[in-house]
């Protein structure tokens, strides 16, 4: 590869792809704003619905305009077309989902097909229509980059702009209709008239989209910007902002890598370098990640190990002695084992945990003994296990026999402060609880 | 309208193929998994490419496992995506189908130089054309009986699901429907779910070589949506997805022969007029059905009579 073409590329200077990569770059960033509104809609292949609606539109704009002797392949018609049958689509879908048992999935495969099916044979037909060509017109399927013109690109701009504007202007309301559409209608907002502005700008966004990347690859545009930020956040105003970069990045690399090769179509790299970046996001993305939740999750369970292995022992304690105060006597492996049905092979790797943080230590005759910093945590945990317990028995009116597991669930996870207004609301400020019930 | 043995083939050919994808269909949409069909029609794309690459031949046999893999690959990242990224299956499923999708575009710009092999016939498919390779089911001095080989190929598809669903009949249900309670039972519902996601790909890419993806989405879509709003008995909805299927294939050949005739054009493709046709089905149900919009005489609810 050329690499100063690809800089040059890269940075603008060439004048005859700097277009190319500009447009497809705004489209990118675009798609990837209002796919985020899709997504927390779960809503995400609605534009597959619509994207294979506007197939009608264009061929029958193409008839009508050739019908009136105008040049059946002009873009502004066409695009016409294709607004006017995709919204028919999406309203078709709304009004599907709101006035029968169908599911969302069902309302939009059955205008996508319906459609598609309805496009090809309007396209079928008019490809017969004596003395205008329609050669050209499959590149609203796959799209062409390569053929973008000025003009193209102007209107790529207003309408992406026209776009973001609104979605600016509407932000608080479409906030609410993605995240409680029911409370929202209680509340009085028109959700049908919002969920119509919304699928406008999707349509706005298709429409543009689907001569520079083709209508199934737009889909793409849609769907996984949206879904790649949201592995990194869960605060909707940085999910947007990332989700605008990151269609805007795959557009931008698409494009420029696309352009300095003849036989990569834009789209096809644009979706890949998009699939590339999910596909980094879904392992690593700090919110959501795949490898991020595994880390935390081991790192918990690791903590409620620990946290049963310190109780226990300190049961043991509390069972074995009849004076108070508990002294700290060595505990014989069975008894620990046969405590909480631990196998061997799971005791041993709590121990090893426990033993590597101090809260442990084997004896030379083989019994476990709890270290001076390990019998305070687990007189703590037991307390707060305790104080857990008798806040399930006095307000929520659980049987005391029973308590036990529920508060296994929970107090793990009770900090300093939940202790602190635990023992106000139980006056119980002692540094030792007794079982509530037998242990 | 001339009327020859061709258009019989091609409602054969149509009515099998409708037939053979209703049937999963009808558990796709109990399923809320509708889009599948769409996903996978579009995902084999590669999987196409592949296998003309490696083999180096456009011999059905290559080009159909090849399409077939594609197709269970792509359920299977939707799942994965699903359950591991916690994303919700739509978007899983138009990330990994686009995704395939742009793969297989990129692999087959770089083959087109040499072959005959576009995404454009691999989408339209060519059901005009299934008439024209024809093979001899029965022959003697007096009769003949040739049927287009595509018939062939949808009749095994047709007979392979009709055999899938009669022998798991109990656990395609149970696991549709519930699948909690299935899994408890042992029926194993991701079993069950893969099985069908195989059917699916498998019907899709058989039907595809020989008349192309549109019918194939359709038919697995909207006939069993159009039965939905009929009945709420499992029975009868299989039943009444297997006549609208029919009826869209030969009501939708018809329309593609007269409805142009009407316009003062040439005949248009079949195919895309049976999915039309289906789509009109669809409306009639929607409009007249039991559960209808013009049924309907009121949005409110009304009391029953035993507590007013």
């Amino acid at each position: 590869m050329d690499l100063d073409l690809l800089r040059e590329t890269l940075l603008l200077e060439r004048h005859n792809t700097r277009l190319v990569v500009i447009g497809v770059s705004l489209l990118g960033a675009t798609a990837g704003l209002i796919g985020s509104f899709l997504l927390l809609r779960k809503q995400s292949l609605l534009g597959d619905a619509l994207s294979h609606a506007t197939l009608p539109g264009i061929g029958i704009a193409f008839a009508v305009m050739s019908a009136m002797g105008l040049s059946g392949k002009s873009l502004p018609g066409l695009l016409i077309g294709a607004t006017v049958t995709g919204l028919l689509g999406v309203l078709l879908v709304l009004a599907i989902r709101r006035t029968t048992r169908l599911k969302d999935d069902a309302a939009m495969g059955i205008v996508l097909s319906v459609f598609f099916g309805l496009g090809v044979a309007i396209l079928n037909m008019v490809q017969k229509i004596p003395g205008q060509s329609t050669a050209g017109l499959d590149s609203f399927i796959y799209g062409s980059t390569a053929s973008m013109v000025w003009s193209d690109f102007y209107l790529i701009i207003a309408t992406l702009i026209v776009t973001i504007a609104v979605t600016f202007l509407i932000l608080k309301e479409l906030t609410l209709l993605c995240f409680d559409s029911n409370f929202a209608s209680t509340e009085g907002w028109p959700t049908l008239r919002l969920d119509v502005i919304l699928m406008s700008l999707v349509t706005a966004v298709t429409v543009v989209g689907l001569q520079a990347v083709g209508l199934i690859l737009i889909i793409a545009f849609l769907i996984t910007p949206p879904t790649a930020a949201r592995f990194w956040t869960n605060n909707l105003k940085h999910m947007l902002w990332l989700s605008t970069i990151i269609g805007g990045v795959s557009g931008y690399l698409g494009a420029s890598i696309s352009s300095l090769y003849n036989n990569l179509p834009a789209g096809a790299i644009i979706v890949i370098s998009a699939a590339i970046i999910f596909l980094i996001s879904m392992l690593f993305g700090t919110a959501r990640g795949v490898l991020p939740r595994y880390r935390r999750h081991l790192k918990l369970q690791k903590k409620v190990g620990r946290q049963h292995l310190l109780r226990s022992t300190y049961e043991i304690l509390e069972n074995t002695q009849e004076e108070e105060p508990l002294k700290n006597l060595p505990i014989p492996m069975g008894l620990l084992r046969k405590h909480r049905y631990w196998s061997k092979g799971e005791l041993s790797k709590l121990i090893r945990q426990a033993r590597s943080e101090d809260h442990v230590e084997r004896q030379p005759s083989g019994e476990l003994r709890l270290s001076e910093s390990g019998f305070g945590e687990a007189s703590r945990i037991t307390r707060n296990h305790r104080l857990w317990e008798m806040y399930l028995i006095t307000h929520a009116d659980i049987a005391p026999s029973h308590v036990d597991r529920d508060a296994d669930m929970v107090e793990h996870l009770l900090g300093a402060e939940i202790v602190q207004q635990l023992e106000a609301e139980l006056e119980l400020a002692k540094a030792t609880i007794e079982s509530p019930h037998a242990i | 309208m001339n009327w020859t043995v061709n258009d019989l083939h091609i409602i054969l050919v149509g009515t099998l193929c409708a037939v053979a994808c209703a049937l999963p269909g009808t558990f796709l949409l109990l399923r809320r998994m509708s889009m599948m069909g769409d996903a996978i029609s579009h995902a084999v794309l590669p999987g196409l490419a592949l296998a003309f690459l490696i083999s180096g031949t456009r011999t059905s046999f290559w080009m159909f496992f090849g399409a077939a893999v594609a197709g269970v690959l792509t359920a299977l990242f939707t799942q994965w995506i699903t359950r591991f990224g916690k994303v919700e299956r739509g978007a899983a499923m138009g990330i990994v189908f686009t995704t395939l999708f742009a793969v297989g575009l990129i692999l087959i710009k770089q083959t087109a130089d040499h072959v005959d092999l576009d995404a454009g016939c691999v989408l339209y498919g060519a059901l005009e054309y299934t008439p024209l390779n024809l093979v001899t089911l029965f022959e003697n001095d007096t009769f003949i009986v040739q049927v287009p080989k595509a018939a062939v190929v949808i009749g095994a598809t047709l007979l392979f699901n009709i055999l899938i669903l009669g022998l798991f009949f109990k656990e395609f249900t149970m696991a549709s429907f519930d699948p909690s309670l299935a899994q408890t039972q042992g029926f194993r519902p991701m079993l069950m779910h893969y099985l069908l996601m195989t059917m699916v790909a498998v019907t899709t890419v058989a039907a595809f070589e020989a008349v192309g993806s549109i019918i194939v989405i359709a038919m697995l879509i909207v006939p069993p949506a159009t039965a939905y709003l009929l009945t709420r008995r499992l029975s009868l909805l299989i039943a009444f997805s297997i006549v609208v299927a029919v009826l869209s294939a030969v009501l939708g050949h018809l329309s593609s022969q007269a409805l142009p005739y009407f316009l003062g054009l040439p005949e248009t493709t079949s195919s895309g007029m049976m999915a039309t046709t289906a789509g009109c089905l669809f409306l009639l149900a929607w409009l007249f059905g039991p559960e209808g919009l013009l049924k309907k005489k009121s949005g409110k609810l009304e009391m029953p009579e035993e507590l007013s």
